[in-house]
């Protein structure tokens, strides 16, 4: 589904590269975990995969699709749920959604369904005709979701999509991309919350300066650390307890 | 064609949501045009009710201060205020309580009658008709000086317009005392014409016509395309801060990820702000026609020119849209785009003739002026509004409109594809 070759990524006034000569495959149904401390990578490697930032050197193709030849071939086979909320503010959900999935080409009878189904999973149809400004922070990362996916994508990036969201929210969002996944979409999401990916995830990768150390299922990677108790452990034992800070 | 629509009727929601934002987009301009139309109204006027009060010092009290006092009352832009000392006068205009002080010299009356007749008497006494006058009286005469004072702040037009109106007077009184002298050297009879002291040039302007009706140009004729092109222009502030907030927003991102050109999301906003500026277009005129005669002002003649003036307005949006789509593309945050966008609009404002016509310019101006889009725009509502010109004859403005258009939205796309290429 995804082969990631030799892929590097160096930032104009950074010295070092962000993501380094990364060989990676992902198969079709995964739910692919991308973790890794703060700079280590992985939203530099969504946004090269998502075609929003060029990569220095290597490739990767989705589908056997590449952006350079099937650029919008692609972007309608994938779906992105960006970190920040990318949705306007003063618009109400409904014109959000409407507006953004007819940029997918979705459009009249179909597009309407689509977007009253979504909301109503997501518990949001009471709140359809409200303004983006006025909701919190869980009611608008489901928006996002929502956005990301009315278009059926094959392949669905998400870059931290937890993050800032109450439990339940949360919850909602976690048992919703699995139904996604269930019905055949291929999920790669970045996040800090280890518990959930080690639930969440399939398969899991962890990157530290811009480098896959171990990629594997949750529990292979964790049997093969007697060590460890959980994902956490692995991740600690792997990445060090020092802080991470960057700017 | 969805895409597209759904982006125009997204960009409609925006802005209809945005009421700070359509506050400055209608009702600005509407201030601005009117503000201005008021104040520039009166260097328009043939008559005009606001006059400038100046001080008048009169050491001469003769027939020749009595007429530059005459010429100026006459010209009914001036409140004469008499004051006695010239320290006075001096001190108010240099205080600037006052514009202009003029002060007339004693005797000038006298010695320019006495000038005048030993001149004439001189002359005629080359033909043997007077005795010759002794030098000594020549030389006893002495230069007269009219002294102005003008306040330091008063502006070099003004200034320069009262000189000549000044020089004008003396140099007719002048010549009316050398008549008169020679008048009274030939004849003992006072009421003989001999000379016929009316000007012999006169001066006739020809204005345009529509048929009987001369175009006579007035404040508003030439305030309304002025200003209105300034405000259509002025929208690439808000459209580049649109352009910035979706990129702050996150959302210029997003659909750089969706399978939907930046030609299309550039589109949407190509046709909601076109038609911004074309109501807004259409209040300026509205407020010409209908508020501008309650306001004391001239009413705007749109008759028979209302197509040709929407079809200028178009091109003119166009253009300003295509700098404002490019301003929005290039600038990262709305510290960029508002103060450059507003300045530079003043920029071209002031290069395409808005404030000082071309002409006045110095060359090399005048050779930037002709890259304004700006200038372009303000000939082509000229020659509607005050040329009475056709289709045709508005096609290289238009064109030249049309192309600015086509290549800051080129440049946009290509500057967009270039950064973000994958």
């Amino acid at each position: 589904m995804i082969q990631i070759s030799h892929l590097s990524k160096k930032y104009k006034n950074n010295a070092d590269y962000s993501v380094v000569d990364l060989d990676l495959k992902i198969d079709e149904g995964e739910i692919f975990g991308l973790l890794g401390p703060n700079g280590a990578g992985k939203t530099t490697l969504i946004s090269m995969l998502s075609s929003l930032i060029k990569p220095t050197s290597g490739s990767f193709s989705i589908n056997g699709l590449t952006f350079q030849k099937n650029a919008n071939q692609l972007k309608q086979l994938i779906g992105i749920v960006p970190q920040e909320y990318a949705l306007y503010p003063t618009l109400t959900a409904y014109e959000n959604l409407y507006y953004l999935g007819s940029m997918y080409g979705l459009k009249g009878k179909l597009l309407k369904e689509k977007i009253n189904f979504h909301l109503e999973v997501l518990g949001l149809e009471k709140f359809s005709n409200k303004k983006l400004d006025t909701f919190s922070g869980g009611m608008k990362r489901r928006v996002n979701l929502i956005a990301s996916i009315l278009h059926n994508p094959k392949v669905l990036f998400l870059d931290e999509p937890t993050v800032g969201v109450d439990v339940q929210s949360k919850n909602v969002i976690i048992e919703n991309l699995k139904k996604l996944n269930a019905q055949g979409t291929t999920i790669i999401y970045t996040s800090h919350h280890l518990n959930e990916a080690e639930q969440f995830c399939t398969k899991v990768a962890i990157i530290d300066h811009g480098r896959i150390i171990i990629e594997g299922a949750p529990k292979n990677l964790i049997s093969q650390y007697p060590e460890s108790h959980n994902l956490e452990d692995v991740f600690l034992t792997l990445t060090g307890k020092a802080l991470r800070d960057h700017a | 064609m969805h895409k597209l629509w759904a982006s125009t009727y997204k960009e409609l929601l925006l802005l209809s949501r945005d009421i700070g934002g359509l506050a400055i987009l209608f009702v600005m301009p509407l201030v601005l045009v009117v503000t201005i139309t008021l104040i520039q109204d009166s260097t328009f006027r043939s008559i005009n009710d606001n006059k400038i009060p100046i001080l008048w010092v009169d050491y001469d009290k003769g027939e020749v201060s009595k007429n530059i006092y005459d010429g100026l009352a006459e010209s009914k832009s001036f409140n004469i205020i008499g004051k006695e000392s010239d320290s006075e006068a001096k001190e108010l205009v240099f205080k600037g309580k006052y514009q202009l002080a003029i002060v007339i010299p004693a005797n000038l009356s006298s010695e320019l009658e006495k000038k005048v007749n030993l001149n004439v008497e001189g002359l005629l006494s080359k033909f043997g008709l007077e005795e010759e006058t002794p030098q000594s009286e020549k030389a006893d005469l002495e230069k007269k000086e009219v002294i102005l004072y003008f306040d330091p702040a008063t502006q070099m037009a003004f200034k320069n317009s009262i000189k000549n109106g000044i020089d004008k007077m003396i140099f007719k009184i002048e010549t009316q005392t050398i008549y008169k002298a020679f008048q009274s050297q030939i004849t003992d009879d006072e009421t003989e014409a001999i000379f016929d002291t009316e000007s012999f040039i006169t001066f006739k302007e020809v204005t345009p016509s529509i048929g009987k009706n001369e175009i006579i140009p007035n404040s508003v004729q030439h305030n309304v395309p002025a200003w209105t092109l300034f405000a259509i222009f002025f929208i690439i502030v808000p459209l580049s801060i649109n352009m910035v907030k979706e990129k702050s927003q996150g959302t210029f991102v997003r659909l750089r990820t969706n399978p939907v050109s930046y030609l299309t999301v550039l589109g949407g906003k190509t046709v909601i702000y076109l038609a911004v500026c074309l109501i807004q277009f259409g209040l300026m005129l509205g407020i010409g026609v209908y508020l501008f005669p309650i306001l004391g002002l001239p009413s705007l003649d749109v008759s028979g020119k209302i197509p040709l003036l929407f079809l200028v307005a178009l091109f003119a949006g166009l253009a300003a849209i295509g700098l404002g789509l490019l301003l929005g593309t290039v600038a990262k945050t709305q510290e960029q785009s508002a103060p450059f966008g507003a300045t530079f609009v003043v920029i071209l404002a002031a290069l395409g003739g808005v404030w000082v016509p071309v002409f006045i310019m110095p060359k090399f101006m005048q050779t930037l002026s002709n890259l304004s889009p700006m200038n372009w725009g303000l000939n082509a509502f000229y020659d509607v509004f005050l040329r009475d010109v056709g289709l045709m004859d508005l096609v290289p403005e238009l064109t030249l409109l049309f192309l600015f258009f086509v290549i800051t939205t080129a440049i946009s796309i290509v500057y967009n594809e270039r950064k973000n290429a994958v």
